[in-house]
């Protein structure tokens, strides 16, 4: 039997304590520990993008981080992007241009669209489509998800837009 | 906002606030009290005897409730569910009980399932469990298969093929003859449509949860079927209808692959019934790239005959369709019942049909985004383009001239479907115009004088959908909507459609905004519910629209014409001179004589003082069956580019011209196409299940299944005509499908041009391109 | 429900806590930096450790830094560090382009150049660059520090030279002589996006153009990662035009153990091989110069 072990993490400004195995996946204790199940498992190639949360202000696919890993660390997920009862430009823009049908790699591609913009705020459209290359959608084709995010790096360039609880 | 532009305004969609913020509820997001967790431990074999199981070990792992096999379904769970079995399999070939029995027939069977504590413990159990196999050779190229000594996957029947039909060619081939005398030609191909993974971005999950007092089963499920799902659990589970409920979540995209009866339902169901738990089961994506229904595996023999001028005088196709191991629902009918009916494709041509439909050793085939159509439609366009290369056509007027003629609709098909109406050439001219074709061809020419390998491909499609009329399917195929007008003048609606992704909570919507004349917030769309919605048959086919649409248009007329007769009364007018508009009732030339919808809602609910002769209350259920099916068309033209060195191949231009009738949301529209267009290309370009010899499957993960991501697609270049349909009220047809039609043949078509070849097979990897290449060289 | 099976973590805070673990452990412990190659294996149940060791906690481990004629990078520094060092793009395009092409914006925030090179995955790009710059990898045992070249160092699929209770601590590139240029170049299998073949080559040339110095590593078509000894002798002596790179070029998969699967045959590896290894090698001309 493996020796659980005791974290504390803060996730969408909150801290939690818990007991947890080792093993458990970053993504799962977000889901089914803390019960914020906006994140999705959409793979198990860690390719697929639909886990991807920040890590003390990173953007990374926490289906291949241990929850123990993120022990002391902040976490933002898709609840905790914008403050209740508002959306932040990436969330309008996907709403604006139909960047999503089934919606089910909508938060993951919204997170990483999230890191993308913070990386490069003013980026091509070769640059978004590389950008996203680390999630994958199968409705959409990924036309308007290019022009979400264009849609958002236009509205960012007027506002601050830090989530809820962000890291540095 | 204008209330009566509705219909045909791109509003934004109202499923979306939810799921932008991490708020919708998928099955995995649900959490029972008391639930347990379900695992399956499945082949690793192609094809074996099981020779024994021990659980032993794994029932000892502290959190494992208990492990079913075969034995314990016997006699209390029913057979997967096969809607249409003939041939050999109305005598039971390749149907199966929800666990495999005695053999395992493809990589990813299901042998055992494990019920636990928690996720973690069901996944830990399923080392724990020791089954040993005698391996036996599998069947799984599809000719290899059919021949004699070919390992059989049901020994008693002695042969792996179920159903067959080669009916005489003497006409056919004396139409061949003829053209050929006359100077004309037989060109034949033999054509591949591969096996392909819908893979849905959520991969399947069910929960199953059973009340022993009063023997009630609810099934959360990710399905497209809801009322069907809740009638075969009822017939296989032996309850009684009215005892089982279905509710299906948030579904994370389907693509026809969540069209169907799955064992873990069936499973997760009894081991709800059996532990009084409920039970949860999620799909890995191992598994779904493993046992979720594979899409296509379809090959053809085609001869076509043409005149000097590209006039095509006959095409003859012989299918060959391979449905894996078992039968799933569909599975046996998808190419001689969805894609035989349009074998013509957009053509005016006589077609002459013949087919196998065969077992292998894989994963069982049925619908995916097309389901038969994307087939046919492939046989047809390279059929044109085959012709076209052969006499030296350019292939759009190859297309032009073959095409089925504006004053020719309804249009009795060779191949038996009745197309409803339809416009080709100025989709084809649209699409010709957009990409400009002149000079892309001088482009092309440009291009091949520096020694680039540059091709263009055109694919003029129809399709068949809006299932359905009587007679498509061995149970009817309408669809239901019941309206509610509430007394604070908000509509309910409750649709036995079952959209997941395509956006009707919207545009239904803005269906009853418009008809109403009300603002479309006051409108809400239900769905996915068998308890409060009435029977339908799900989101599948491009049906959702054209027959769903449809009843709900046809229930919102009913209750307009009552609110008409409550309101004339208010008015003291003939009902005849009362007009709806702007959320008023009026009188037709008195326009101050008005009382608004909300009055007339509140006066039909409430009222103690309503005319005689009319029933209090505004509520209404409908089923439409359409007459007909309706049959959405376009044109698409592409180019792609091939490195010459690498094989490497890039879509550079991708244009797409559809014509779906009436667009209710064209946002909306085009988002579908763009989605069915990655699908089409995914599939041409990189996409493609495969096993070994032996039955193992060599693309279980990402990592060997291409999945197309973001820089491997240009923009889409999109636009449409709209020819309306007769067939329902709305004069929509479907759209859902069409683009993954009408895609793969363009792209097809565009690589066979940059090769300068006849045709090559999919998908159009590097390697392939790059051995051609070096073919040609030496 | 794709898991790890069970195993205890053991966060340290030094690479000698590391070490004591690794001899405790040995052959059922595994060094956790990023994580992203083991986590996805331990997931699939390819690789069961019995004891993570995690080594992020340790300070001193991420770096990048010049000191003297080498620039010494920290095995804990993750790819997005590498891909923004204006230090690295100067003398080495090719790592740092490299970093930028590797994965996607998530894996790169987490990746550790020193856990690539301890995995050696056949088709990585990062033991193919290292061992195109001729690095000198640093790992550290019970008995102390040890210096092991590149070519030393990839020894088979998944097979390094570390001993079991051994880490990789920091990786040395010796700067190299003006008018040194870099570059790496893959074909993407479609579905992992990983190398079907990929080169890595450095070039030195003398004021004449001519060619003084090269090394030339091939990822992806093989069972590890290798130099192209041939490949090189052809370039040294001569004056880098299309012709002669390409003539060079030629022997690039020469003496390869070549590997075959879904996503290509031997002998397209081989030729695309050749072909990577002449785009390669004349972009890194092209920088030299």
């Amino acid at each position: 039997m493996t020796m659980k072990r005791a974290i504390t993490v803060t996730v969408n400004g909150q801290q939690y304590s818990s007991e947890v195995e080792p093993r458990l996946l970053l993504v799962h204790y977000l889901r089914d520990v803390l019960d914020l199940t906006g994140t999705h498992v959409g793979c198990n190639t860690s390719q697929c993008g639909a886990c991807v949360v920040h890590l003390n202000g990173e953007a990374v696919k926490s289906c291949t981080i241990l929850a123990v890993q993120a022990d002391g660390c902040e976490v933002t997920t898709i609840e905790g992007l914008a403050p209740e009862g508002s959306l932040h430009p990436i969330q309008e823009g996907f709403w604006e241009k139909h960047g999503l049908q089934c919606g089910f790699c909508t938060p993951g591609m919204i997170m990483a669209s999230y890191q993308l913009l913070k990386n490069n705020p003013n980026p091509t459209e070769a640059e978004i489509r590389k950008g996203l290359e680390g999630n994958i959608c199968r409705c959409t084709g990924y036309q308007n998800i290019v022009k979400a995010v264009q849609y958002a790096a236009e509205h960012m360039q007027t506002s601050a837009t830090e989530p809820v609880g962000a890291g540095e | 906002m204008g209330i009566s532009a509705m219909v045909g305004t791109p509003i934004k969609r109202r499923e979306d606030p939810r799921l932008i913020t991490g708020q919708a509820t998928y099955v995995d997001d649900m959490k029972l009290l008391g639930m347990y967790h379900m695992a399956i431990l499945r082949s690793p074999y192609g094809h074996a005897r099981i020779v024994s199981i021990n659980t032993d070990a794994a029932k000892a792992l502290p959190g494992v409730i208990k492990i079913y096999t075969a034995e314990d379904l016997r006699g209390k769970v029913g057979n997967v569910v096969v809607a249409v079995p003939l041939g050999r399999i109305a005598e039971g070939m390749g149907i199966r009980g929800a666990l495999a029995e005695g053999k395992v027939r493809f990589y990813g069977d299901p042998v055992a399932a494990v019920i636990a504590d928690d996720a973690y413990t069901a996944r830990d159990a399923l080392d724990l469990i020791d089954i040993e196999y005698e391996p036996l050779p599998a069947a799984i190229d599809i000719e290899k298969a059919m021949q004699p000594g070919a390992a059989l996957l049901y020994e008693e029947f002695g042969t792996n093929v179920a159903m067959s039909s080669h009916p005489p060619t003497d006409e056919m081939d004396k139409i061949f003859e003829q053209t050929v005398a006359d100077g004309g030609i037989v060109v034949k191909q033999r054509i591949v449509n591969q096996r392909v993974a819908p893979v849905p971005m959520e991969t399947r999950g069910v929960i199953a949860e059973y009340r022993k007092s009063d023997k009630s089963l609810t099934v959360w499920s990710s399905t497209q079927i809801p009322h069907l799902l809740r009638n075969f659990l009822a017939a296989t589970l032996s309850l009684p209808q009215h005892q089982v409920r279905v509710i299906t979540p948030e579904v994370g995209g389907g693509f026809g692959c969540k069209l169907n009866y799955y064992p873990e339902e069936m499973v997760a169901a009894f081991a709800a019934m059996q532990t009084g738990h409920p039970v949860k089961w999620i799909e890995d994506r191992s598994e779904n790239l493993a046992v979720t229904v594979h899409g296509r595996d379809q090959l053809d023999y085609i001869e076509v005959a043409a005149r000097k001028d590209g006039r095509v005088t006959g095409l003859k196709v012989h299918g060959i369709s391979d449905m894996g191991a078992y039968c799933q629902l569909f599975t046996n009918v998808i190419m001689i019942a969805f894609g035989f009916p349009v074998s013509c494709g957009s053509y005016d041509i006589p077609v002459h049909l013949s087919f196998d439909v065969v077992f292998t050793n894989k994963a069982p085939t049925d619908a995916y985004r097309g389901a038969g159509r994307p087939e046919a439609t492939y046989v047809s366009e390279r059929a044109m383009d085959l012709v076209a290369f052969n006499l030296g056509l350019d292939p759009a007027e190859v297309r032009r001239i073959n095409f089925v003629q504006p004053d020719q609709f309804p249009y009795k098909s060779s191949a038996g479907a009745v197309y409803d109406t339809g416009n080709y050439e100025p989709a084809l001219d649209k699409a010709l115009q957009i990409i400009d074709y002149k000079n892309l061809r001088a482009e092309q020419a440009r291009k091949r004088a520096e020694g680039k390998l540059m091709g263009i491909g055109i694919s003029s499609y129809i399709e068949i959908c809006g299932f359905g009329p009587k007679g498509t399917a061995p149970v009817g195929l309408y669809e239901s909507a019941r309206v509610r007008v509430e007394h604070s003048g908000t509509v309910m609606v409750y649709t036995g459609a079952s959209p997941h992704g395509q956006g009707e909570e919207t545009t239904f919507a803005q269906i009853v905004a418009e008809e109403f004349s009300i603002p479309v917030e006051n409108v809400m769309i239900m769905h996915g519910d068998t308890d409060s919605t009435p029977e339908g048959r799900g989101t599948y086919g491009s049906r959702t629209t054209a027959v769903g649409g449809a009843a709900l248009f046809n229930a919102v007329q009913k209750l307009k014409e009552k609110m008409k007769l409550i309101a004339s009364h208010i008015l003291e007018a003939s009902p005849s001179d009362v007009e709806l508009e702007d959320g008023k009732f009026s009188v037709a030339g008195s326009p101050q004589k008005s009382v608004s919808f909300n009055d007339v809602a509140l006066t039909a609910n409430f009222s103690n003082t309503l005319a005689p002769g009319i029933e209090p209350g505004l509520e209404t259920t409908v089923f439409f069956e359409p007459e007909a099916c309706v049959f959405p068309f376009g044109t698409y033209v592409c180019s792609v580019e091939i490195d010459k060195e690498t094989g490497e191949t890039k879509v550079t231009r991708f244009v797409a011209v559809d014509d779906c009738g009436r667009q209710l949301n064209p946002m909306i529209v085009q988002g579908q196409i763009h989605g069915g267009i990655a699908q089409g290309i995914g599939q041409a370009m990189w996409e493609g299940v495969e096993y070994s010899e032996d039955g193992q499957l060599l693309t279980s993960t990402f990592m060997d299944y291409a999945m197309p991501i973001a820089e491997e697609f240009p923009q889409f270049e999109l636009d449409h005509t709209v020819t309306l349909t007769t067939v329902n009220p709305l004069g929509v047809k479907g759209v859902g499908e069409a683009g993954t039609i009408g895609s793969t043949p363009a792209i097809a078509a565009a690589v066979a041009d940059a090769l300068g070849v006849a045709h090559v097979d999919m998908p159009f990897r590097a390697e392939k391109m790059w051995k051609i290449i070096h073919q040609q060289k030496g | 429900m794709s898991i790890p099976a069970p195993f205890d973590y053991h966060p340290v805070k030094t690479v000698d806590e590391a070490i004591s673990l690794l001899q405790e452990y040995s052959d059922d412990a595994k060094i956790l930096a990023g994580g992203h190659s083991l986590i996805p294996s331990m997931k699939l149940r390819l690789s069961q450790p019995g004891h993570l060791i995690d080594i992020r906690g340790i300070d001193g481990l991420s770096y990048i830094r010049e000191e003297g004629d080498v620039i010494a990078v920290g095995a804990v520094t993750p790819y997005i560090q590498v891909l923004r060092s204006d230090l690295l793009k100067h003398h080495f395009v090719a790592l740092t382009e490299a970093a930028e092409d590797l994965g996607d914006q998530q894996v790169r925030n987490r990746g550790t150049l020193g856990g690539s090179l301890a995995h050696s995955d056949p088709a990585g790009d990062m033991p193919a660059v290292v061992l195109a710059l001729k690095a000198d990898i640093v790992v550290q045992g019970p008995k102390g520090k040890r210096t092991v070249q590149a070519d030393d160092f990839f020894v088979d699929t998944f097979l390094t030279a570390l001993e079991p209770d051994e880490i990789l601590t920091e990786i040395r590139f010796k700067i190299p002589p003006a008018r040194t240029g870099t570059a790496y170049i893959k074909l993407e299998n479609k579905a992992s996006h990983y190398a079907l073949t990929g080169c890595a080559a450095m070039v030195t040339l003398d004021t004449d153009g001519t060619c003084t110095a090269a090394s030339v590593a091939i990822t992806g078509a093989s069972t590890k990662t290798t130099r192209a000894g041939t490949v090189e002798a052809e370039l040294v002596g001569k004056k880098l035009d299309e012709a002669t790179v390409a003539a060079a070029a030629q022997h690039a998969a020469e003496g390869l153990e070549l590997v075959e699967d879904i996503h290509g045959s031997k002998a397209y590896r081989a030729q695309m091989t050749v072909v990577m290894a002449r785009r390669a090698i004349l972009q890194a001309a092209e920088h030299a110069s």
